[in-house]
């Protein structure tokens, strides 16, 4: 008999907002030194009232429209009673009754085909704390810096067969939540519960079910799915085990997954409504604003650089990154050539940052500065290897264009052509010095370097007035 | 009284319960969970009070989290004497003329029936209408901060001062869509005096009761005794809510923060337990049971949400009579004097005491006690009630 999976994923995001779900303090867990980000409000301080971020809101509702789900018109927070040290208040604020988002689904695609796969909901809520285990004093400590960082839980239909189709899913919604400004999937800002059973394939009724909890990365992910198939498929096939309903953990060291102490999975969370968050009416109107400011995606981005007579290559490149199309867009906007700018981000900035061992996803830079650069190369005031060199300090140095090419005489003066010329000039109306040199008396070079610096009115290089000195004598040896 | 002084610039000192955070100033809540908690901020009604000129005289006395009947299960000191007297409380501060008046949460009717039994006045005003931000949560649905002091005139100057739209508490009311009007004169007022709350009290209660309809149709208002059968099942239902919802707010005393701590646990599950066993009063662990009981995963149907269903109706039901009466009339508590007794029986006691002042909280509608016996009026409709106050005490509040 053949066997297939049934897989059903639960999601968890971090949304990119600027300030957690319920109080105002800085989003982003990863960043910041333990407990500096933290309030009174979420420490879970008695007396602090917790009042909702509505771009938590907004980018959920975003999430359900890319997900092609219905909006729920009445969505409520629900409080999830658990004891664990990194939740403050003993209770999480979640959505149980009235999810935000409904009814959706997304097609992935494998070497096998495309697949449809059934969104049965999209809610929000707040995430916990961190514990950090200090193995050498044996202690445990809670960083709260995490605690009430907005999330939402994407819980799929149990449509997956295959550990691909789960992976081509997390890919596409990690693209598309990023290209949209809804999460920076982070490593770490997406983490997955994955439910799995198997069944004789062609039959409808589910068979045991069990629970692989929290794993984050795609690759523990992939490897978890296939050990606990092979696990159900043994114990159907071979009897090699009793399969029960339970909640296990993956662990990635042994390669296997472990049965969880059922003291931590037979929770009853208690929930019910929050009474101090008022139910979230969300009308048509609102979901227009959220559709119309909703960022491009990566297909309409293709056909408007298309448009733009941008390559293939180029284009793949720019929507590889929403901040990419995003500098792309506005550089344009400051009046500079699509392809010119393409080529200033692309290969200019590219370059500096494989150089340095970054990728293109780290690049961050003002539009104004890179298009202040363009402008002063494409306006022969610099050249490219000095608008390169002016680059590279905007970049690593926070420098300003304007005011690094003075500093550092990359003007027209400061530009090798033009000391160049200032160096022939010199050679030329001294050849005593020249002689003099070239016959072995170093000392002449000290002449002939003054002559250049007093024809630049001290403004030159030296590195550069001493490298192309030394390069003209030697064609005149 | 705590050991807490702020600057009297003018206006004069007000007590504010324990259950109301003051910064740096230890806030108990009357538990022994809480001992050396000081909050890191003030409750916004007491920031408003200070930024009015009003100095914080210092901490009234209240049960461990306002839950029993007048503070009679404090821990380190009930605050119900033998003789049936008062001690420490809110209250009892304001009837001895000590400050000016007190800030107290009603959570269960508690401050109510403390001013009806000392002879002050209390005002619960509309949920929504003073901001909750600093009070030690319990049963955040119905709970409110209220005035409690000698005459309507009082209660109407300090409600003023700490009333008002707070964006630190979501459920508290847009200004713009609310302002306290001077309600409706006593003089052809229309009121309703409820039937089933009145023939629940005491024979000396009761005789209260009626004293006060005859005193109001002698100032002009009509007084007909109404019916409101739901009253019994309001009752259940907020003891109900609030057991659910003070069971999740007080999970979060666990002894590893703030508070009290037991000197005795080896690892975190003895610390919750051990910590949480001697930190909390019989009257709180029968709360948590009885709310755990009723959100549990077979009993949120048939119990919570059925309360939620009953608060609607409720609502209807009272909102239906405010159709035809400006003010209903009703006991406060049963009896006219308390005296102590065995926390065993605490969850019966404030159970059935609770009665006469579940409606309000329930529905959030404003209730008032004035002269021993309580009104209720409609959403907003406070001046309604302080009109009936200030003519029963015979002077003038606004
Ligand atoms: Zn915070």
């Amino acid at each position: 008999m053949r066997y297939e999976a049934v897989i059903g994923l639960e999601t968890h995001v971090e949304l990119a907002t600027q300030s957690k779900i319920f109080c105002s303090c800085g989003g982003h867990s990863t960043k910041g030194e333990p407990n500096t980000r933290v309030c009174p409000a979420c420490a879970g301080m008695p007396g602090m009232l917790p009042v909702t971020n509505r771009r938590v809101v907004e980018l959920a509702m975003r999430a359900g429209i890319l997900l092609h789900c219905d909006i729920s018109r009445y969505t409520t927070f629900d409080k999830k009673s658990y004891y664990y040290p990194d939740l403050p208040c003993a209770y999480q604020i979640t959505q149980w009754f009235h999810p935000v988002c409904r009814n959706g689904s997304l097609e992935v695609t494998t070497k096998d085909g495309t697949r449809t796969i059934g969104i049965k909901q999209i809610h929000m809520e707040e995430d916990a704390g961190k514990l950090v285990h200090d193995d050498w004093t044996e202690t445990t400590l809670v960083d709260f810096n995490r605690t009430s960082v907005p999330l939402i839980e994407i819980v799929s239909k149990p449509d997956f067969r295959t550990a691909d189709e789960v992976m081509a899913y997390l890919e596409k919604l990690k693209t598309m939540f990023r290209f949209a400004n809804i999460s920076e999937c982070e490593e770490g800002a997406m983490r997955c519960d994955v439910n799995i059973s198997i069944r004789p394939e062609g039959t409808e009724e589910l068979g045991v079910r069990t629970e692989i909890k929290n794993m984050s990365s795609l690759s523990s992910i992939r490897r978890a799915i296939q050990y606990e198939t092979a696990r159900h498929l043994d114990a159907v096939e071979r009897g090699t085990e009793t399969l029960v309903q339970e909640t296990r953990r993956w662990d990635d060291v042994k390669g296997r997954t472990f049965s969880m102490r059922n003291k931590e999975t037979a929770a009853d969370y208690r929930y019910f409504p929050d009474p101090n968050l008022m139910p979230i009416l969300i009308g048509e109107d609102w979901i227009q604003r959220v559709r119309d400011t909703m960022p491009a995606s990566v297909e309409e981005k293709t056909a408007e650089y298309q448009s733009k007579g941008l390559s293939e290559k180029e284009i793949a490149s720019l929507t590889s990154e929403r901040s990419l199309c995003d500098l792309f867009d506005a550089v344009t906007a400051l009046g500079r050539e699509p392809k010119d700018a393409a080529s200033w981000i692309l290969t200019e900035c590219g370059g500096l940052l494989r150089k340095h061992g970054q990728v293109m996803g780290e690049l961050q830079i003002a539009p104004g500065k890179l298009s202040r650069i363009m402008e002063k190369v494409s306006g022969n005031e610099i050249n490219r290897a000095a608008g390169r060199k002016v680059l590279e300090a905007v970049l690593y140095e926070d420098a300003e264009p304007d005011a690094y090419c003075e500093a550092h005489n990359l003007s027209a003066q400061g530009d090798t052509d033009a000391v160049r010329q200032v160096v022939l000039k010199v050679l030329d109306s001294t050849p005593n010095a020249v002689r003099d040199y070239l016959g072995g008396k170093k000392k002449a070079f000290q002449a002939l370097f003054g002559g250049c610096m007093k024809e630049l009115k001290g403004n030159g290089d030296p590195q550069v007035i001493r490298a192309l000195l030394e390069e003209e004598l030697s064609k005149r040896s | 009284m705590g050991q807490y002084v702020t600057e009297i610039k003018r206006g004069g000192a007000v007590a504010v319960d324990d259950t109301i955070q003051v910064k740096g100033c230890e806030t108990r809540a009357g538990s022994r969970i809480l001992e050396g908690f000081r909050p890191l901020f003030s409750a916004e009604a007491v920031e408003r009070l200070e930024r009015a000129g009003y100095g914080i005289a210092g901490k009234s006395a209240v049960g461990e989290f306002g839950l029993d009947l007048l503070g009679e299960f404090a821990h380190g000191g009930a605050n119900l004497d033998a003789s049936g007297a008062l001690r420490g409380a809110a209250a009892e501060l304001v009837a001895a003329g000590g400050v000016k008046g007190a800030l107290c949460v009603d959570l269960n009717g508690t401050p109510r029936r403390a001013a009806a039994l000392s002879g002050v006045d209390f005002l619960k005003p509309t949920y929504g209408t003073v901001s909750r931000y600093g009070v030690i949560p319990c049963a955040c649905s119905g709970e409110q901060i209220g005035v409690t002091a000698k005459a309507a005139g009082e209660v109407w100057e300090l409600l003023r001062v700490i009333a008002g739209h707070d964006p630190k508490d979501g459920t508290s009311l847009p200004t713009e869509t609310y302002s306290y009007n001077d309600g409706k004169a006593v003089a052809g007022m229309r009121v309703g005096l409820v039937r089933e709350l009145s023939a629940a009290a005491s024979d000396a209660v009761q005789a209260r009761v009626t004293d006060c309809a005859g005193r109001l149709r002698g100032l002009g208002a009509t007084v007909d005794e109404i019916s409101l059968p739901l009253s019994d099942a309001a009752r259940t239902a907020w003891n109900l809510l609030l057991c659910a919802e003070t069971c999740n707010n007080v999970s979060r005393y666990d002894g590893v923060k703030f508070g009290y701590r037991s000197p005795d646990y080896r690892n975190i599950d003895e610390l919750y337990v051990n910590s949480r066993t001697e930190g909390l009063n019989f009257l709180t662990k029968a709360v948590i049971l009885y709310g755990s009981d009723v959100l549990s995963k077979g009993r949120y149907f048939t119990c919570y949400d059925k309360a939620l269903k009953v608060r609607r109706l409720v609502w209807e039901q009272v909102k239906a009579l405010f159709k035809d009466y400006d003010a209903l009339l009703c006991p406060a508590c049963a009896e006219t004097a308390y005296r102590p007794y065995d926390i065993k029986d605490a969850f019966k006691t404030v159970f059935a005491e609770s009665l006469f002042t579940a409606i309000p909280n329930l529905t959030g509608l404003p209730a008032m006690v004035s002269g021993g016996v309580q009104f209720f009026a409609d959403t907003l409709q406070e001046g309604t009630l302080l009109n009936l106050a200030e003519a029963l005490e015979g002077g003038s509040a606004k």
